[in-house]
């Protein structure tokens, strides 16, 4: 009851006083808090804030009317659907990998796991041209693909491709430690209960690791939103049909519409900082619900 | 023992690292001029600046360094609006350059006309580039919009080079028995139906073109094309000169605040000059770029054969005209796609 005067550190005798004799909870609270504060400001709140700014110059009937344009409305939904489509294959995908690099022993395990962390070091573009190489229709993939009609580079399916590439580690490394802590007992005491496989699977490992999974899936999308360097190779970049909203920012900016530029910036930041609320919402609900079983 | 060794490391590349981005700031390196120029030059100025620095020092007694910058034309002026440090600008069309004027106030308006033949040192014209043989039979504007050609060509909005192709075809058109605007028009339309992918440069398009083996015909600078017919060899690729084609002429200026404030005018000015000696032209005509200088044009005639060429300024009234009508918001190109 005594230490709310800790939580607030004030450069004055008493509190340093105090702080010495190991009453504060969180040495160095002002420094960080401080740090924190001006990092956060210099790098994210300042930047982000110049985009608000200039988007204001356009004022409420030109932005409106700047960012309902089809194709500028084309590129949102193609930018949000391709990513989401891309973060939800690599929830399946990634938990498979995150499994099986967490719980089997196989020759080349740490191989593969060093590999799922390439996208993160890797230039996006060079992962774009890579990709389009190979699935270009005189590409080692796309040469398979096109006798039977299947299209990958220069094509929407070309945009989840890349996507799904930068999105997929975010997945795998949010899962490895949560699938890591899971107590196997717990799993053979389902099975020694008579659940099945599938069972054990949805009731046990599931409902532990989702949190996580949404999690990952979040960070994934909200990489992928993002992403432009590797998908304005693969794309095809035809308007309507295969540009992606950051193209779309990159094209006003080339014709010097900084202030149309931005504001699709906005439209884009308002809608990913809305969707990670949603799902942040859904994983707390997801915890309580855990919690309250 | 091994982990310290490895923080041990990181830090001494961190710190080598933070002392170059400090030294940089201070200037300490010897002095340094940079080129911001369009995508497909980065062969010829490669060539262009060994050169000039040898020239520069043995006339001065001063080493120097040029650095290159490639990108779209009009990414490159915005950098530079935005602040890039770039001594000399070597875009792909004049309009670009007018904006460092407009937008960034770096230059003065008359910038055009303070070096020979309006600031270009070379031309260029836009070709066909098509696959061995010509399996299409492409021969001319009119034959692009045959069904079943793919046509390979970059997004005009952000590729100067793809203006360029965008103002030949439409000259084309127009030139067309009963041609009017809206003939050419609907011939633009019409062409862009045909491209499966739009490129934001004009080199990603070459790329798409040769590299990834899209469409049947590229519409590309000359330079471009030759350079590309040059690497891959006569076997892969030939080059069709179309029945009429524009005199693409990629400007050059000095950043008048940079150098001032920089102090390399001097440097920065007898490079530009540079560009227009005989020596330097021969460098240019080696790179597939056409001469201004008419000796060192007829050296290399058999190079450049003689196409009919319409000018921006004579078919459009001058860049400015030319954007407006056709690639701001709302002008030609966006009919196509909408807007």
């Amino acid at each position: 009851m005594s230490t709310p005067a800790v939580a607030i550190p004030l450069a004055d005798g008493p509190t340093k006083r105090r702080s010495r004799s190991g009453f504060r909870v969180l040495p160095g609270f002002g420094l960080t808090l401080g740090c924190t504060i001006t990092y956060v400001s210099l790098l994210v709140l300042v930047p982000l804030s110049a985009a608000f700014v200039r988007t204001a110059e356009l004022g409420p009937r030109k932005f409106l009317q700047v960012v309902t344009t089809p194709r500028v409305l084309a590129s949102l939904e193609l930018s949000f659907g391709a990513s989401l489509l891309a973060a939800v294959i690599n929830g399946v995908f990634g938990f498979i990998i995150a499994w099986a690099l967490v719980r089997q022993r196989f020759p080349g395990r740490r191989l593969f796991d060093a590999i799922i962390d390439l996208p993160f070091a890797l230039p996006t573009a060079v992962a774009g041209i890579a990709l389009t190489a190979l699935y270009a229709p005189n590409g080692w993939i796309g040469q398979l693909l096109a006798p039977w009609g299947i299209k990958v580079a220069y094509t929407r399916l070309g945009v989840v491709v890349a996507l799904a590439f930068v999105s997929l580690p975010f997945i795998v490394r949010t899962l490895q430690p949560v699938l890591g802590e899971l107590d196997r007992e717990v799993e053979r005491a389902a099975e020694t209960l008579g659940a099945s496989r599938l069972q054990t699977l949805m009731w046990v490992v599931l409902p532990s690791v989702w949190p996580a999974l949404l999690t990952g899936i979040a960070l994934g999308f909200s990489r992928a939103v993002g992403e432009y360097g590797s998908v304005i190779f693969i794309a095809g970049n035809i308007p309507k049909v295969t540009e992606i909203a950051p193209l779309m920012i990159m094209t006003k900016l080339e014709q010097y519409q900084y202030s149309q530029a931005t504001a699709i910036a906005v439209v884009m930041l308002v809608s990913s900082f809305a969707l990670m609320l949603g799902i942040n919402g859904l994983q707390i609900w997801a915890q309580g619900r855990r919690r309250a079983r | 023992m091994r982990t310290v060794n490895r923080r041990h490391v990181l830090g001494g590349m961190a710190a080598a690292f933070g002392s170059r981005l400090i030294g940089a700031a201070h200037g300490a390196a010897p002095v340094a001029l940079l080129n911001a120029s369009y995508d497909p030059t980065r062969e010829l100025y490669e060539m262009v600046n060994k050169s000039f620095t040898a020239h520069w020092l043995a006339q001065t007694g001063q080493p120097i360094e040029i650095r290159q910058s490639h990108g779209g034309s009009g990414k490159q002026a915005r950098a530079i609006i935005d602040g890039l440090q770039a001594d000399v600008a070597t875009l792909a069309t004049a309009y670009d350059i007018n904006e460092i004027c407009r937008q960034g106030k770096l230059i003065p308006q008359n910038w055009a006309s303070r070096l020979p033949n309006n600031s270009a040192p070379y031309t260029s014209i836009i070709v066909f580039l098509v696959r061995r043989g010509n399996p299409k039979n492409i021969r001319d504007w009119g034959d692009l919009t045959r069904p079943g050609v793919g046509v390979i060509t970059p997004n005009p909005k952000s590729s100067g080079g793809a203006r360029w192709n965008y103002l030949a075809a439409w000259a084309w058109a127009l030139r067309q028995n009963g041609g009017s605007n809206a003939t050419a028009q609907a011939y633009v339309e019409q062409l862009y139906q045909h491209v499966p992918v739009l490129d934001s440069g004009a080199r990603g398009a070459t790329v798409t073109f040769v590299d990834r083996g899209i469409g049947d015909v590229l519409l590309a600078w000359e330079n471009e094309a030759l350079l590309a017919k040059n690497q891959l060899g006569p076997d892969k690729v030939e080059i069709v000169f179309p029945s009429i084609s524009i005199l693409a002429e990629p400007p050059v200026t000095v950043i008048d605040k940079v150098v001032d404030h920089r102090g390399t005018r001097a440097i920065a000015e007898a490079y530009l000059n540079f560009l227009y000696t005989r020596e330097c032209q021969r460098l240019i005509a080696q790179n597939y770029y056409r001469p201004c200088d008419p000796a060192t044009a007829a050296e290399f005639a058999a190079r450049f054969p003689q196409v009919r060429l319409v000018t921006i300024d004579d078919a459009f009234g001058g860049w400015d005209k030319a954007q407006a009508a056709h690639f701001d918001d709302g002008g030609s190109f966006d009919q196509i796609y909408g807007q």
